[in-house]
């Protein structure tokens, strides 16, 4: 078959690069061959998603797709990834800043990390060499394959990815971060492949933040997979800042036992094409799950945000808030789920999707779905689009306050109710000004999320909105 | 001359809402405007403050002698120019010291001064918040939102206080508020007065001119100013009702 005439050329590519990746001699997972072989049959059998798809009726992949892709199969040297990696700023790297390049983990002296306390962070494959059970007990239990393309291929094909364990009682303080950057190379397809374990009483603050480095075109497929033991607490937040010519397929599938607390949180600031998938099973009576999410799309841009919630056990709280501020002839799409058992009873679920549209071309499709066969819950779900207020934009010019400054609160104000959200001070006050930055088209996609350099005073903004 | 309007007609959507008013106000005066429902008083204020929607078919508006007519809004209230509303708006999201921080530092930009030092305006707030006895709540939640009516009409006077404007409209700010709220912001607006700003004062009821003793009451009627007085005008419109104007103005 020749790649001419195929409209979706990596397809042609898919098998070389699993012989490539899974079928060599002494590949990094061994272990999880067969789970690799049946997630590739999988993948072979649903194909990429197509617009007749009920889950895909608003996104369509055709574009993006019709590229010739290419991934890196083979290893390569650490020190060229470091010397190549950095185009916009050099970070330091230590054990709380992780970075994730064309799907390899980046590292200067060691792939894995112990620290006193048991914590175990760093590559995946290296966790995977030195704990085979760990990852085998999980690894692939919660993102599942069989009725996922995307999951079913990133399962086949990944390289590496973020592994983090965290012992019994253990807290961590410090917040980790995963940065996967894109670009340097033209059209590179990454899949990325994460796991994070946090055993019953523990507590992590996760940051993942997906950057581009350049206006190279790209497709990631990133997966995370979270296990929350009981009584866990998990912090997690997607930052997204990527150029307009790649795309981000991302998804997030955890497991929450008794008693745990999820606080997810997507900041989405630039893409192409941005699809997030977030799967949380409430499995634990007494689990409460936040997940939050705030979109700004501008120009072609396309942000798709999917969350599915499973209340099967009584008890359980979650709650869902996504906004979002569309622009130019952006599109987004909003497709909320919950389940809730027939067992789960005294469920509280609350979902919400709200959007701004600052033009008559922009639009958003926002779908929110209750399903419940429990009798004793509390569920509630809505949607609004709107524009901005102009009672509103009036009082505040009227106060002095430029037109242009006036929309731009406004828009702030509306994004806030999210961003305002982020527990850790410094992350929230560096997204609050990237979203400023952002509203105001002055964010370039060099700006990354790294907490280090985080330094409010670099920003100069007419309107000052602080807080003091 | 602070303010001048002269012969100004006003129409909504082709219907003609003010149909010629003339008014002057000068530095260091009071002026109250009465008259009933519907008559234009808040179409006149919005329209000074520049409000779109509002089609100017005849007459000027100077202010310090320019004609604003073409201003933005913000522009006007950079020149001086306060409106204390009607119907205050609520905007979830942005904390009112985010707000007035934001309004008095694009003010003095506009004016090339520096932002204000951080601690020169917390010292301000909290001298302004004393004067119309707002709590510090207030301060920190959003603007206006789910304040009761009489807090957002004190609210309105406290922006008043922290802007000092040259020239303040207040549209019914009276309306709404109890009996010590009443003399809170009458306070308010008597403390702020000064021989170079003027405030207009748009109201249904003679006893907030008790408190703020006007130099100059209007009646507008129909969108025409018809009468004009001493603060005697607000007690003889109170005793004999807008019966009367209207057969005033029948006679002419
Ligand atoms: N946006 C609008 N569209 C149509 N008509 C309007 C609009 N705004 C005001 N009007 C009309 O203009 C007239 C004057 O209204 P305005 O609000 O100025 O009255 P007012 O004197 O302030 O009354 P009140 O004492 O009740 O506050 C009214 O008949 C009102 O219905
Ligand atoms: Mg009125």
């Amino acid at each position: 078959m020749s790649k001419e005439l195929n409209s979706i050329p990596v397809l042609d590519s898919i098998p070389q690069w699993f012989d490539a990746i899974v079928g060599k001699e002494g590949n990094a997972f061994k272990g999880l061959q067969n789970v690799r072989t049946s997630a590739l049959e999988d993948f072979n059998r649903l194909g990429f998603p197509n617009k007749k798809m009920e889950k895909w009726r608003s996104t369509d992949l055709k574009n993006v797709l019709s590229f010739d892709y290419s991934m890196a199969t083979k290893d390569f040297l650490m020190k060229d990834i470091l010397e190549e990696v950095f185009e916009c700023e050099v970070q330091e790297l230590d054990s709380y800043v992780m970075n994730l390049y064309k799907g390899r983990f980046v590292y200067k002296e060691s792939p894995l990390h112990i620290l006193d306390d048991g914590v175990i962070v760093g590559s995946l494959s290296a966790a995977f060499d030195k704990y085979p059970e760990l990852v085998e007990k999980h690894f692939g239990k919660y993102a599942k394959t069989e009725n996922n393309a995307f999951n079913a291929l990133n399962t086949a094909l990944f390289l590496d990815g973020l592994f983090v364990y965290i012992p019994k009682n253990v807290k961590v303080e410090k917040p980790l971060q995963l940065i996967n950057a894109v670009g340097t190379t033209e059209d590179v397809f990454v899949q990325n492949r994460n796991l994070i374990i946090l055993e019953e009483n523990s507590q992590l603050t996760l940051i993942h933040c997906d950057d581009s480095y350049n206006y190279k075109r790209s497709f990631t497929n990133s997966v995370t997979e979270i296990v929350l033991g009981a009584n866990a607490s998990i912090d997690h937040y997607r930052l997204q800042n990527i150029n307009n010519n790649s795309s981000l397929k991302s998804t997030v599938a955890v497991e929450q036992a008794r008693d745990s607390r999820l606080n997810t949180n997507s900041i989405i600031l630039n893409g192409g094409l941005i699809r997030n998938e977030s799967f949380v099973t409430l499995n634990g009576e007494g689990a409460h799950a936040d997940i939050l999410g705030v979109y700004l799309a501008d120009k072609n841009q396309h942000i798709d945000n999917q969350v599915y919630v499973d209340h099967a056990v009584p008890h359980c709280t979650s709650n869902e808030l996504f906004k979002g501020i569309l622009d130019d002839y952006a599109r987004a799409v909003f497709n909320g789920h919950i389940l809730v058992r027939r067992d789960a009873q005294e469920t509280l679920a609350s979902q919400n999707n709200a959007n701004i549209i600052l033009t008559d071309k922009a639009m958003i499709n926002t779908k929110p779905f209750l399903e419940i066969y429990a009798d004793d819950v509390k569920c509630s779900h809505g949607a609004t689009v709107g524009q901005l207020d102009d009672s509103a934009l009036f009082y505040i010019r009227q106060r002095g306050i430029s037109e242009d400054n006036a929309r731009m609160l406004l828009m702030y104000a509306f994004a806030a109710e999210v961003t305002q959200k982020i527990k850790i001070d410094s992350l929230r006050e560096r997204v609050e000004d990237m979203v400023k930055k952002r509203l105001r088209g002055e964010l370039s996609i060099c700006d990354q999320c790294v907490l280090q350099c985080s330094n409010p005073e670099k920003y100069n903004f007419e309107i000052d909105m602080s807080k003091i | 001359m602070l303010l001048q309007i002269k012969n100004l007609h006003v129409s909504i959507n082709g219907k003609e809402i003010l149909r010629g008013i003339n008014l002057e106000v000068n530095k260091g005066e009071v002026h109250a405007i009465m008259g009933p429902n519907g008559t234009g008083k808040s179409t006149l204020a919005n329209v000074i403050a520049g409000k779109e929607g509002y089609e100017i078919t005849q007459g000027e508006i100077l202010y310090n002698g320019k004609d604003i007519q073409k201003m933005p809004p913000e522009v006007r209230a950079q020149e001086g120019i306060f409106l204390g509303f009607q119907y205050p708006v609520e905007i979830p999201g942005v904390s009112m010291t985010n707000f007035m921080r934001t309004s008095l530092n694009e003010i003095r930009k506009y004016h090339g001064q520096e932002p204000i030092p951080a601690k020169e305006f917390l010292a301000r707030m909290a001298e302004k918040k004393e004067l119309v006895e707002i709590t510090a709540k207030l301060t920190n939640r959003s603007v206006n939102e789910g304040f009761s009516g009489g807090e957002k009409k004190k609210n309105e006077i406290y922006q008043m206080a922290m802007l000092e404007p040259q020239l303040a409209i207040l549209d019914e700010t009276d309306s709404g508020l109890d009996i010590d709220a009443l003399r809170i912001v009458a306070n308010g607006v008597n403390k702020l007065k000064t021989s170079e700003n003027a405030t207009v004062v748009i109201t249904h009821y003679q006893r907030l001119l008790d408190y703020i003793v006007p130099d100059f009451v209007h009646v507008l009627f129909e969108g025409k100013v018809v009468l004009s007085g001493g603060k005697e005008l607000a007690l003889e419109l109170e005793e004999k009702g807008y019966d009367w104007i209207k057969k005033e103005t029948e006679k002419r």
